[in-house]
């Protein structure tokens, strides 16, 4: 067996066989939607970081990049980086949250209030 | 955290709270936080957004279907047709969706960035042991694990990045903790551990002289099966070379000694004689096989079995009538939508009409509750009901039989 060397980035992007379904109307919605999570996963990435930064400082006062990649949180802390990404992931998707919402209960567009209230 | 006037938050234990192993790739700061949150995510997905889609059928989904065709819909299949219009259920699939890619994603840029590391450290512990490694290249992948990669895993279970490596075993194992949100344990063997938990209570003291694992993968349902019985030849069966490779080597490295890998087709298990083995197990494993094959397996598992033997097939709950429709549909979700395609035909099979027809008498068989047996004070309780993840809950049922009945 030879280890030659391999584009990891490239390859860890590989596509998995089988034909991908869409999921909205328009195909070009799934290739937006696919980079904008990709993006809000990104982003929780750079939070726990800078979540790892502050911890370490608290404790030590100084930190080096080995410090950040050898960091394991504790119980608490790792609890508390869990919620943190919770509510993190609970604003990022509070429009599909509120849609949800607003199944449980039929409300009147706004226009038709607006109608009412002029009468009343 | 549990602050005064706050609800308990359910949150995934970090990634950093894995077991690791002899093989275990190393995750970066930034990898393992990648799986936070996938972890996180998935739990959103399942716990708070997932009532939203009976919600979406209740409200808005069911009665359109209704107004349209003047009857109820008649299957699964035709409350997904339907579901797949709704907006709130595009949503929330195309979220699950790129969860599912994300994960393989993340976890194979994990894996690959380590490979070389992984193969050595794999290799070492394997050839340390050559006898409880058997590897067969003339064994062919079969159409139903090569049809697609099953749960949208690139190259699935057998894939190989270069020749003898074991980048699908690795990524297959890391990976776990995302999609399941960390419900299976340290080491992703809460299923198996549950197992060993479960034939405890259930025949205290037997101690099988040999168990047979099919479609082993990885091993981590059969390696704490192995540690509760370390009298007890094991025999770990798949057709996927690269699994197995890092499956032998992870067993090493957890002590499990007693168990052989050995690369073969439970389709023909002509190696071995008519009662050659005390227990034949299968977990999660019969919905990746096909309509003919899992008879078959099922035959020759019988056909292997000794008198007063034990089979035993860990699933997620079969499709009965009395399971209502959209709970059909639901749990059928992976099966369209995360590469599964025998998953909606293999939980509407008569399994035990299957296992009849192998040789069991009725009364011989039982179907039993299992849940995942992880250390809670890290891990957390896998929710059920309506908040659970179909598909990836850490409970199954468990389907089995004891051959000519449970010796007393």
């Amino acid at each position: 067996m030879s280890d030659s060397p391999l584009d990891w980035m490239a390859l860890a992007n590989k596509k998995a066989k089988g034909k991908r379904p869409e999921f909205f109307d328009e195909p070009e919605d799934d290739r937006i939607y696919s980079i904008l999570i990709a993006l809000v996963g990104e982003v929780s990435v750079l939070r726990t970081r800078l979540d790892t930064v502050e911890r370490l400082l608290d404790e030590k006062g100084t930190i080096s990049r080995d410090d950040i990649e050898n960091f394991a949180p504790n119980r608490e802390a790792g609890f508390e980086r869990g919620a943190l990404i919770r509510e993190y992931i609970l604003r990022v998707m509070r429009g599909p949250i509120q849609a949800m919402e607003s199944l449980q209960e039929q409300e009147p567009p706004i226009e038709d209030v607006s109608r009412e209230l002029k009468e009343i | 955290m549990s602050k005064k006037n706050q609800a308990p938050v359910d949150v995934a234990p970090p990634y950093q709270a894995v077991a690791r192993h002899g093989v275990s790739p190393k995750p970066s700061h930034d990898e393992a936080a990648r799986f936070d949150f996938l972890a996180n995510f998935n739990k959103v997905l399942s716990g708070t957004l997932g009532p939203g889609n009976k919600l979406a059928y209740d409200k808005r989904v069911l009665p359109t279907f209704k107004k349209e065709h003047g009857r109820e819909p008649k299957d699964r299949f035709e409350i997904r047709h339907a579901m797949n219009k709704d907006p709130f259920h595009q949503i929330w699939s195309a979220s699950k969706r790129n969860s599912m890619e994300m994960r393989q994603q993340n976890g194979r840029a994990m894996v690959l960035r380590q490979l070389d590391e992984l193969d050595a450290k794999a290799r070492a512990l394997n050839e340390s042991v050559p006898d409880t490694l058997e590897l067969n290249p003339d064994v062919q992948v079969p159409r139903y694990q090569a049809a697609v990669d099953i749960h949208c895993m690139p190259g699935s279970y057998h894939g190989e990045e270069r020749p003898g490596d074991v980048s699908a075993g690795a990524n297959y194992d890391c990976g776990i903790f995302a999609t399941t949100a960390g419900g299976l344990g340290a080491l992703s063997d809460g299923g198996g551990a549950a197992l060993a938990d479960w034939i405890r209570k259930e025949r205290p003291g037997w101690t099988p002289r040999r168990i047979l694992d099919i479609g082993c993968t990885i091993g981590h349902n059969i390696v704490p099966v192995a540690l509760a019985f370390p009298e007890t030849e094991i025999i770990a069966i798949d057709t996927a070379a690269p699994s197995l490779r890092y499956g032998h080597a992870r067993a090493q490295s957890l002590g499990a000694k007693n168990i052989k890998f050995i690369q073969m087709n439970a389709e023909d298990l002509s190696r071995y004689e008519y009662g050659h083995f005390d227990w034949v197990q299968t977990t999660m494993f019969l919905h990746e096989t096909s309509g003919k094959a899992l008879p078959r397996i099922i035959e020759e598992g019988y056909r292997v079995l000794a008198e007063g033997g034990l089979m035993l097939h860990l699933e997620q709950p079969q499709y009965s009538d009395e399971m209502p429709l959209y709970e059909q549909f639901i749990r059928d979700w992976d099966a369209f939508n995360n590469n599964e395609p025998f998953w909606s035909a293999m939980h509407a099979l008569d399994l035990k009409g299957i296992m009849q027809k192998s040789g069991f008498a009725k009364e011989e068989l039982f179907v039993t509750g299992v849940r995942a047996v992880v250390d809670r004070s890290i891990f957390p309780e896998a929710p059920t009901g309506e908040a659970e993840d179909h598909g990836r809950a850490a409970v199954w049922n468990a389907y089995g039989a004891w051959k000519g009945g449970k010796p007393a």
